[in-house]
């Protein structure tokens, strides 16, 4: 049987800043391609999940097949791969760029290039990808295209001059766009009769036909009965179908060969076995090789995760379990704590992952969670010459028995009008960073580069970076590796006993501010009690910080008016939920927020 | 034909107009046109006479007209619903009728007019003896004013009159305080209501203090609030001044010379059966509880006014009867407890009632009641609270 003709099929994706208009341009490519009518359409079609939707990013990679006639006449098949659009998925962007032949850049005629178009340009350019670039919004009163394009050329250094100017909102501009895709973007390579050798960029299990990967079929093909190899994860299983990727829809084929993106599935019952970045292949025909750029992804920020109510740790349990199945980047592992009960300490890709897993806890399983701060992996050097990796600061070893400890450092690029660029540089210096340089894209904006510790940047930076800016900063980071530090405990006891939950690593330098914010913040969250309360910040056995939460003086209801009882119950009521709501430690009802509210420590 | 036996009941009626609001009024309330005024009671006296049919079993032996001001009717406009509400319920003969009174909207016709109509009780908004007070939290009239409107009310013959306190006002020291008290004291009423403001959501104070409440001031106030300590000083005093005057504290803030305790508002603490008549009045019937309509417009087009009608299952009965019950100075009996619901306090709230002995908030009396402390009326609401259940 024929194989699909390779030089009609385009593989690309879209490479933006957040909001600058990327899943409304795929959804117009999708709309104009014919695939679907527009009654069909449904805003953002690739974002699928709500709260993707909901925060206008992308999580989970998303690809759609769509064919184009073109004006010379001719059918093309165009594999849109959508890619995460956020620096925690960087991993995850670049096997997606990897699985493409080639991206459209869509920059905002208003407001130009920001930190992630640069990150995400370059890291399409990394990928030998041939990138155009598309002007949008420019229906906008603020849009000035000129500039952009100017700006384009200089900066990304690539031709911007027949740059299509479009509004992917009002689907002006989009018919340019599908002809350029077809003009500048390569025809895919490969041999169909080579062995196998497919990129999975992407899997997700779904309970019917378990887990589906997507992958790029590099070389060779793949049908149904092939027993495939995973070549990194060594998981083998029979292919029971391969497909195309409808909108929202999966439509089975006879075969995936050299050149197509599609998907496979073969009874395969964990996502851990089919990883981003793996090598797809024959197992009995298989490739020499695996492709390049695998790695194994780790998780760079942990937090501990616990039900509100303690009687839902099962459910916890099991809803982790569910997320696991889909996300293989989330790591978890029991643990307890003396103040929040059982519960689970948790990995994640960063900040936002976090957020967004425990949000989906939260929504889709209807959870109520407590979340301790969120902290990075140190590396403790004992004294004996054992390393380990602390994930959790209650495990922290003896002051005695550690030599030194390390902490991850990461390089960040931080774009930003020049007139910011002082209160910027403030904060990063408050946070510890050392500055690496500063370059001019063009008079009035600068790329401000420093190393910064991830443990100065997971709590609150981004918020302060754009509050510090008015919203005008755009910031970028990857890991650079770890270096020693001073690093101390800092605990926090709640009426002299030491609430565990609360512990957390810090830099010396900080600690008494620290320390000082925490106490504060926590007077402010514990409602006052039968008894007076003292709130201390301790390192060691000594004392940083102290604040006191005064005994409860008053508390009687107001004149219970013409008989209405059912106001002043549900006033009891709403006391009697906060009470609930309450963790005991010791004789002491803490709030759960509390737990969550030294998260955000900013002072600005 | 079997008669049911017959049963009590008690009548609210609310009037839900005032010359302005007061700074702390959260009440449904608000100015309104003399036009819309006779809207009103037009609409309130068909409610009367549409649902008395419902009451046939029962007799009504205390009435009460709150609001709002409901001073504010013109007296032709007050005859007109008692009117209604003789024809239509069964009123005893020694029923309790009180009317609250601001002193800017009464005087001594007005007074005469209502001792004509049947109403036998009086509960003045005084709040405060203390001009600038007054001022403070928007009330419309001076204590020379109150003076005369009571001076008016026992010429007329008033003889079971109310008069309302606040401490804690903006402003208030431990002095004016003690003044206020010493001034009401000298006019000898019947009974005295001693509230402390508290600055609820929604109310023009709540705008200036609400957040900076804890702390006793906030930023914004020019005139700030008592301080925590003050504060507590005033309820002490409060108490001590008028047990000293030979007024009993029957309820955390009502006190009242021997036999003059307010009989209506007892029976919201004890669960008697009350019909609420009037917008945004609440009902409490053989365990059901309901709210009538809140809205002005929908009310006076009498559509179906009940809302949030709840029948309350066994458990919400015995949390009300506690925490309800609480309030009144002597507790809540364990007989009746029993009586009422079939089993023992203890087998109910056993491992509560000890926590909170045990804490001293509460006490239990030989003589089979169970009530709050000093400590426990300090922060009754975090004790009654115990008693709702999951």
């Amino acid at each position: 049987m024929a194989h699909v003709d390779q030089s009609k099929i385009r593989n690309f994706c879209i490479v933006a800043h957040i909001d600058h208009g990327k899943s409304t341009l795929a959804d117009r490519i999708i709309e104009k391609t014919g695939l679907l009518t527009s009654r069909e359409m449904q805003a953002q079609i690739l974002d699928n999940m709500d709260l993707e939707r909901e925060r206008g990013i992308t999580i989970k990679a998303q690809t759609v097949r769509t064919v184009y006639k073109a004006k010379d006449g001719e059918e093309y098949i165009f594999n849109l791969i959508d890619t995460p659009g956020h620096v925690d998925f960087n991993y995850e962007v670049s096997r997606s760029l990897a699985a493409c032949d080639g991206a459209i850049l869509i920059v905002d005629a208003a407001q130009g290039i920001e930190a992630q178009t640069l990150a995400n340009v370059y890291l399409a350019l990394d990928h030998n990808l041939d990138v155009f670039p598309v002007i949008n919004k420019i229906d906008l009163p603020s849009a000035e295209p000129e500039r952009v394009i100017e700006e384009i050329e200089d900066v990304i250094g690539i031709e911007a001059k027949d740059a299509p100017l479009i509004s992917a909102k009002n689907g002006i501009g989009i018919e340019e766009v599908l002809e350029q895709i077809v003009k500048k973007i390569p025809a895919p390579g490969g041999n169909a009769e080579n062995p196998l050798q497919a990129l999975i960029f992407d899997s997700i299990y779904d309970s019917y036909k378990g887990v589906i990967i997507f992958c790029r079929i590099m070389e060779g093909t793949v049908k149904k009965g092939t027993k495939i190899h995973m070549m990194a994860t060594g998981a083998e299983a029979d292919v029971v179908e391969v497909g195309y990727f409808g909108a929202g829809q999966y439509l089975p084929t006879d075969e995936l060969s050299a050149g197509m993106v599609g998907y496979i599935t073969a009874s395969i019952k964990n996502v851990k076995d089919t990883a981003v970045g793996d090598t797809v292949t024959d197992a009995e025909n298989p490739c020499k090789e695996p492709l390049p750029g695998y790695k194994k992804v780790n998780s760079m920020v942990y937090c501990g995760l616990y039900p509100a109510d303690g009687a839902k740790y099962p459910d916890l349990r099991d809803a982790l379990e569910k997320l696991q199945l889909n996300d293989a980047s989330l790591n978890y592992e029991p643990e307890t704590s003396i103040a929040l009960g059982f519960g689970f300490r948790c990995g994640f890709l960063g900040l936002l992952h976090l957020e967004i897993i425990q949000e989906r806890l939260e929504r889709e399983y209807n959870l109520d969670l407590v979340t301790t701060a969120p902290g990075v992996i140190y590396k403790v050097y004992k004294t004996n010459g054992e390393m380990i990796e602390l994930t959790n600061p209650s495990n922290l070893p003896d002051p005695a028995e550690i030599d030194y400890m390390e902490e991850p450092i990461v390089s960040a690029e931080i774009m930003v009008t020049t007139e910011f660029v002082g209160t910027i540089m403030e904060l990063c210096q408050e946070r510890r960073g050392v500055y690496l340089g500063m370059e001019y894209m063009e008079q009035t904006r600068a790329v401000l580069r420093y190393e910064l510790p991830l443990n100065e940047i997971i709590y609150d930076f981004f918020d302060a970076l754009k509050s510090r800016s008015r919203g005008y900063a755009s910031f970028d980071y990857e890991m650079k590796g770890y270096e020693q530090s001073e690093l101390v405990k800092l605990d926090i006891l709640i009426n002299k006993e030491e609430v565990d939950a609360l512990s957390f690593i810090v830099h010396k330098d900080t600690s008494y501010e620290r320390g000082k914010k925490m106490c504060e913040k926590l007077k402010d969250e514990i409602p006052r009690q039968l008894f007076e309360i003292p709130i201390q910040a301790a390192i060691g056995s000594k004392i940083i910080a102290r604040e006191t939460v005064k005994a409860m003086r008053k508390d009687v209801l107001a004149k219970c008016y013409g008989g209405d009882i059912t106001r002043k119950k549900k006033l009891l009521e709403k006391q009697k939920e906060g009470k609930k709501r309450m963790r005991q430690v010791g004789n002491v009802e803490i709030p759960q927020k509390a737990f969550m509210s030294v998260l955000k420590l900013d002072d600005k | 034909m079997i008669n049911k036996p017959l049963q009590s009941l008690s009548l609210y009626l609310h009037i839900p107009f005032c010359v302005k609001k007061c700074h702390y009024c959260d009440f449904l309330s608000a100015p309104g046109s003399e036009e819309i005024k006779e809207q009103y009671v037009k609409a309130l006296i068909q409610e009367i006479t549409q649902k008395a049919d419902n009451y046939k079993n029962f007799y009504v032996d205390t009435i009460f007209f709150g609001g709002g001001t409901p001073s504010i009717l013109s007296l032709h406009l007050m005859a007109a619903i008692l009117k209604a509400l003789r024809e239509s319920f069964r009123i005893l003969p020694e029923a309790e009728i009180s009317i609250e009174v601001n002193p800017g909207t009464a005087d001594e016709d007005k007074l005469m007019g209502y001792r004509q109509l049947g109403i036998n009780r009086l509960s003045i908004g005084l709040q405060s003896a203390n001009d600038v007070e007054l001022k403070a939290i928007g009330r419309i009239h001076t204590y020379l004013e109150f003076q005369k409107v009571y001076e008016q009310a026992r010429k007329v013959g008033f003889s079971n009159i109310n008069v309302d306190l606040m401490s804690a006002l903006p402003g208030q020291t431990l002095r004016s305080y003690q003044d206020t008290i010493h001034k009401i004291l000298q006019l000898q009423p019947e009974h005295i209501s001693a509230y402390s403001l508290i600055i609820e959501e929604g109310t023009p104070f709540w705008e200036i203090y609400g957040k900076g409440v804890e702390e006793g001031n906030a930023l914004s106030a020019l005139v700030r609030l008592p301080e925590e300590n003050t504060e507590r000083e005033m309820y002490r005093l409060t108490k001590k001044l008028l047990e000293q005057a030979g007024y009993v504290r029957y309820e955390i803030s009502n006190y009242a010379k021997p036999g003059f305790e307010c009989r209506h508002n007892t029976g919201y603490w004890q669960r008697h059966n009350y019909l609420g008549l009037g917008l945004g009045s609440s009902s409490l019937i053989e365990n059901c509880r309901w709210k009538n309509e809140t809205a002005l417009r929908s009310y006076l087009k009498m559509q179906d006014t009940r809302t949030e009608i709840e029948v309350l299952s066994k458990e919400e009965q015995m949390e009300e009867f506690m925490f309800l019950g609480l309030r009144l100075t002597k507790g809540v009996s364990k007989r009746t407890f029993t009586e009422l619901f079939g089993m023992q306090i203890e087998a109910v709230y056993g491992e509560i009632l000890q926590k909170l002995t045990k804490e001293k908030l509460l006490v239990q009396s030989e003589s089979g009641y169970v009530r709050l402390t000093e400590r426990g009326i300090d922060i009754s609401n975090t004790v009654m609270a115990e008693f709702l259940f999951d």
